[in-house]
């Protein structure tokens, strides 16, 4: 069977960054910003927003300060890669947000780790010292610092993020504004996610070409991803994007996989009967990196029961229609299976679901319900029996 | 001074007192404490200059941040999807039997806290546990019980 699974080395391949930094700082920002945006880059934490445009936006705005935020809050259940990544190529992150930083002019970048992570904080800490000393020898202007989460999944969305650093409630914001206009402390931040950072860093040392010949119209370049579950093969690859789940479950499954969960608890469930038609990127099903593989012996009322209790804690609780929604979900599941409402009870949870999609203020309540409806209409027998 | 009120404005020396510097305050008296006291939660928003309800209400929103007493040394296995596939609950009992808690429970001598955590981001090597800031990836009941038997040797 040939290979369609196409491995790429971008990431965690060894780079002088100072190198990089260097020959970028001598270009104009606009010309950086220019090979960001035709390089095709969207963000890696799951969004997928183009990264070139934003920086574009930040780097037009007028401001005393504008801030860089390099979002290390990695809690989509099934993600793991930006952990390897701060681990593996510390410097490489550091230095995307100088990159952005001299991009959008930022001379401060924070680094929001979440507090699952804090045993990354003497290594990481060690290397921020060195690369200050670094682009003091290079007379930028540009620091770092570490900020902690403390176990907040919400925190994750950017505007939650920016509040848990001003010492408050992690609860997202109303957008507009966007953190390019208005962020940390109401000035211009660009938040992108730690993989978006390594590949701007790269695309500044390649150009944006090489980048932008590999994946699909929709989604250019290669993804870390996250694979976990029944998998014998679990554990971190890079992967050019635009394949299809049918080679990837070739590549990763373990011959007996039922479905996969594509992005995480936020994410789809794709069953067996889909993979050949589901393409993994923008045009199909996006992912942060999470590939959650499930095989015949597992029970999809679980699975689902595990993602709804997730949310339902993990929920902060500020708008009604996650707050409660999530709750409902997860009860009703609960009810249907113990025979305590009818099967025709999922239709009304399902109503439920489209009005959390529309009225819950954040990407987290708009999206639990993904994997509701998803495994609903996939594995209904599973829920009811 | 009480211990704690000094912990607080060294920790105010260290990280300021505007609004920004009340996680990373929060976060150092953790540490030390494995939790927030009401009267530490009262320090802190005396030298911050806002009100407690206030603190206790940033506070509570995580879930790192305890206010009833914890032991010194915190148990957080991971419960999410993948972990609890790969048997986290056998893990979770074995550690119940070791240290005679039920999950959420301290010891009584105030060593140990057991408690579940949302994914800790080792899917791939699940189940695994974190000891307060220390990473446990791929534990079995029995390695797991090893490692706390660590624990109860050194202190």
């Amino acid at each position: 069977m040939e290979n369609k699974i196409k491995k790429v080395d971008l990431i965690f391949e060894q780079v002088d960054y100072l190198e990089i930094l260097d020959r970028s700082f001598k270009r104009t920002q606009d010309e950086i910003i220019l090979d960001i945006i035709d390089s095709g880059l969207r963000g890696r934490g799951g969004a997928g927003f183009p990264t070139g445009l934003k920086w574009k936006f930040a780097k037009n705005e007028e401001a005393d300060q504008k801030y860089v935020i390099c979002n290390a809050d990695e809690g989509e259940p099934g993600t793991f890669k930006d952990r390897e990544i701060l681990t593996q190529v510390p410097e490489k992150v550091l230095g995307g947000m100088a990159l952005c930083g001299k991009s959008t002019g930022a001379s401060r970048g924070y680094i929001y780790l979440r507090g699952e992570y804090n045993f990354l904080l003497p290594q990481l800490n060690a290397a921020i010292d060195k690369f200050h000393e670094d682009l003091k020898n290079m007379n930028f202007d540009f620091t770092i610092e570490i900020k902690s989460g403390s176990g907040a999944y919400v925190c994750g969305e950017e505007t939650a993020l920016m509040e848990s650093m001003e010492g408050k409630r992690g609860e997202p914001r109303n957008k507009p504004p966007f953190p390019t206009t208005s962020g940390y402390l109401g000035k211009p931040t660009s938040v992108n996610n730690v993989e978006t950072l390594v590949f701007a860093l790269m695309i500044a040392k390649e150009g944006p070409t090489k980048f932008k010949e590999m994946g699909t119209f929709d989604s250019r370049g290669s993804k870390v991803f996250s694979v976990s579950g029944d998998t014998p093969k679990a554990g971190i690859y890079e992967l050019e994007l635009g394949m299809s789940l049918e080679d990837f479950v070739n590549e990763f499954g373990d011959g007996d996989t039922k479905a996969v969960q594509i992005g995480g608890a936020s994410g789809f469930c794709v069953a067996r009967k889909h993979f050949k038609e589901t393409v993994i990127g923008f045009e199909g099903i996006p992912t942060g990196g999470s590939m959650m593989l499930f095989n015949s012996t597992r029970s999809m009322y679980n699975i689902l029961n595990d993602y709804l209790e997730f949310f339902e804690e993990e929920s902060c609780g500020q708008c009604t229609p996650c707050r409660v929604g999530c709750q409902q979900l997860l009860k009703g599941i609960e009810a249907v299976k113990k025979g305590n409402r009818p099967p025709s009870y999922l239709d009304e949870l399902q109503k439920l679901s489209e009005t959390m999609k529309i009225a819950s203020k954040c990407g987290l309540g708009q999206s639990a319900p993904n994997p509701f409806n998803s495994i609903i209409n996939n594995f209904r027998e599973e829920i009811i029996y | 001074m009480t211990n704690i009120e000094e912990l607080v404005k060294q920790q105010a020396e260290v990280h300021g007192t505007t609004r920004e510097s009340l996680m990373p305050i929060l976060q150092a008296v953790i540490r030390s404490e494995r939790f927030l006291s009401e009267d530490a939660m009262v320090a802190i928003a005396r030298e911050l200059d806002i009100s407690t309800a206030d603190v206790f209400g940033t506070a509570s929103f995580y879930t790192f941040m305890d206010t009833t007493p914890k032991g010194k040394n915190i148990i957080r296995v991971c419960k999410t999807i993948t972990c609890h596939m790969k048997g986290k609950d056998a893990v979770i009992g074995a550690l119940e039997d070791l240290l005679k808690i039920k999950l959420g429970e301290n010891t009584s001598d105030g060593k140990f806290s057991l408690l579940q955590a949302n994914c800790l981001g080792w899917c791939h090597k699940g189940p695994v546990m974190l000891i307060n800031d220390e990473v446990h990836p791929e534990v079995t009941p029995e390695s797991a019980v090893e490692v706390i038997q660590g624990y109860l040797k050194q202190k």
